[in-house]
């Protein structure tokens, strides 16, 4: 038995090795495809999305619950974060300051990263996983459950009456949610620098003003703006191609989340560095 | 009249249809056979422009619906009328909001209008009084009669119905059976059903066809169904176990594609 057996498992990983390239190669192939044909097909539907915006009329009823839900649902949750976050960011500054005695500075440093970088970003990623995950889950319950083909038997394009509406809400409301979210942030580094720190209140508020500029809050917007797009058509295409029950809607409403979450953080990179170049 | 000439369609390696003919007669009853799986909702999807097929060709009143695109495929679209197997209501609309939906989308009738034509049809499928109730409200039976509302609304000269007495009690899939016979009385439709319940085909068809291995194999009458000599054909008609549908097939253990 045992004679019979070692030879076999010795040659089984070499046979299985060689026997394993070409199938590397065809998975590396498969998964390229893969990749393309997810590329193309948000591109796609981000051009229709764009293309629908222009005919009208526009569905204003279907917008505003939308904007209900994805913008005014989520004020408390971005508000509290921001607050936390800009609370953070004034210790975390406050801890390094303190050395050179140069705490006057953390109200620059917390308005600036939070203008920049934080207050966009992290109002994404909280929309994403919580409007994100919605839309791509109800897009992929009414997937598998036929409403999206019942809706193109009634004569009505599915982009038109669900993406369109979920896009300019996300778009505007996301925009909203950031300002906020800055603000609110701005607070949060405020409470610590005024009642921890004993910074004055005036001059917090003036070494917050002072070197912002208008280029710096238009980073950040532009930012949200392009988030909001990726949030919004990765969501709905993960909607959209939910096959499978509600396995499979679960499955979908995760890639939209991790995949929103990814692309977020890879454009704030690519934003970032672009605006640091220019 | 819907023609359907040899339609092919597969997903990835899996070929469903494979050269499927078959041509409706307007006003007529035709009623689609076959087993589980074997891709019956797959051709009553390409009649209404759902998929669109590898090749062939699908006419619908001499217009090949497959090559149509946007304000061309919706006026064709129009059409028809299509009752889902599990209704497909919109959840997130009232009973109203769904039957009308067309009507306030495609025309330009005032609220009254809508609401009165929106109990019209309802009372054709002889429900009433429900307008203002969710879809999740409805028990299965009603939710598929508020489909064949929805499907009606916009008069219809087709109506596709996909396994409509499939998840329901056998009384309610009876009466939805006389619905479908009243519909074509009352308004000339012609229908298209696909079903695998046998009695509920032999009821409401003038003609069945029987889809086996992507090709429609048998068209006929019921009776003529019942005399044939096809063993395929008996063997789905009779409803048994063994002969040339299950030939080879194991139904020990499962096995399950991933």
């Amino acid at each position: 038995m045992a004679e019979t057996t070692t030879p076999n498992a010795g040659a089984a990983p070499g046979a299985s090795r060689l026997g394993r390239l070409p199938g590397s190669f065809q998975a590396l192939g498969n998964r390229a495809l893969e990749f393309f044909d997810y590329v193309g097909g948000v591109s796609v539907l981000f051009s229709q999305t764009i293309a629908w915006i222009f005919v009208p009329p526009l569905k204003w009823s279907q917008i505003a619950i939308q904007m209900f839900r994805i913008g005014v649902q989520s004020l408390p949750v971005v508000a509290l974060i921001s607050v936390f976050i800009g609370m953070v960011l004034a210790f975390q500054s406050a801890y390094q300051m303190q050395r050179f005695s140069a705490e006057i500075y953390i109200a620059s440093l917390v308005a600036l990263s939070i203008v920049r970088e934080i207050g966009p970003v992290i109002t994404a990623l909280i929309v994403a996983g919580r409007v994100g995950a919605s839309i791509a889950a109800e897009l992929g319950t009414m997937k598998v459950t036929e409403q999206i083909d019942a809706l193109e038997t009634l004569a009505a394009n599915p982009v038109r009456y669900l993406v369109v509406p979920r896009f300019i809400a996300t778009v505007v409301m996301l925009f909203i949610l950031t300002c906020y979210a800055d603000l609110i942030g701005i607070m949060g580094g405020f409470l610590v620098g005024v009642l921890k720190l004993d910074i004055s209140p005036r001059l917090y508020w003036r070494m917050t003003v002072e070197p912002l500029h208008a280029k710096d809050v238009m980073t950040g917007l532009l930012k949200s703006l392009s988030f909001a797009i990726i949030i919004c058509v990765i969501s709905c295409y993960e909607g959209f191609r939910t096959e499978g029950g509600a396995e499979g809607v679960g499955r979908s409403t995760t890639l939209a989340v991790v995949t929103s979450f990814i692309m977020i953080i890879a454009a704030d990179c690519l934003f970032t560095a672009l605006f640091y170049f220019t | 009249m819907i023609e359907v000439i040899n339609l092919t369609k597969s997903f990835g390696d899996h070929l469903v249809l494979d050269g499927a003919n078959l041509t409706i007669k307007t006003g007529e009853t035709m009623v689609i056979i076959g087993s589980s799986g074997c891709g019956k909702s797959v051709l009553l999807k390409h009649l209404i422009g759902l998929l669109r097929p590898d090749t062939g060709q699908v006419l619908v009143d001499g217009e090949d619906i497959t090559r149509l695109r946007g304000k061309e495929l919706d006026r064709l679209r129009l059409k028809f009328g299509m009752l889902f197997q599990g209704a497909a209501l919109f959840d997130s609309m009232t009973v109203a909001e769904n039957v009308g939906f067309a009507l306030t989308e495609h025309t330009s009738l005032d609220r009254a209008t809508v609401l009165s034509r929106v109990s019209e049809c309802l009372q054709l499928v002889g429900l009433e009084g429900i307008e203002a109730l969710y879809p999740a409200a409805l028990s299965g039976g009603m939710r598929k009669r508020v489909g064949l509302a929805r499907a009606l609304a916009m008069n219809p000269e087709i109506i596709l119905y996909d396994e409509p007495t499939t998840g329901i009690d056998p009384i309610m899939g009876d009466i939805i059976n006389d619905l479908i016979i009243e519909l074509r009385d009352r308004l000339k439709v012609t229908s298209v059903c696909v079903t695998h319940d046998m009695k509920s085909a032999d009821k409401i068809a003038d003609r069945i066809a029987m889809l086996y291995r992507g090709k429609i194999i048998e068209v006929g009458t019921p009776l003529e169904l019942e005399q044939t000599a096809n063993p395929v054909v008996r063997q789905f008609i009779a409803g048994d176990a063994v002969g040339p549908i299950t030939e080879g097939m194991e139904f020990g253990h499962v096995t399950r594609r991933r």
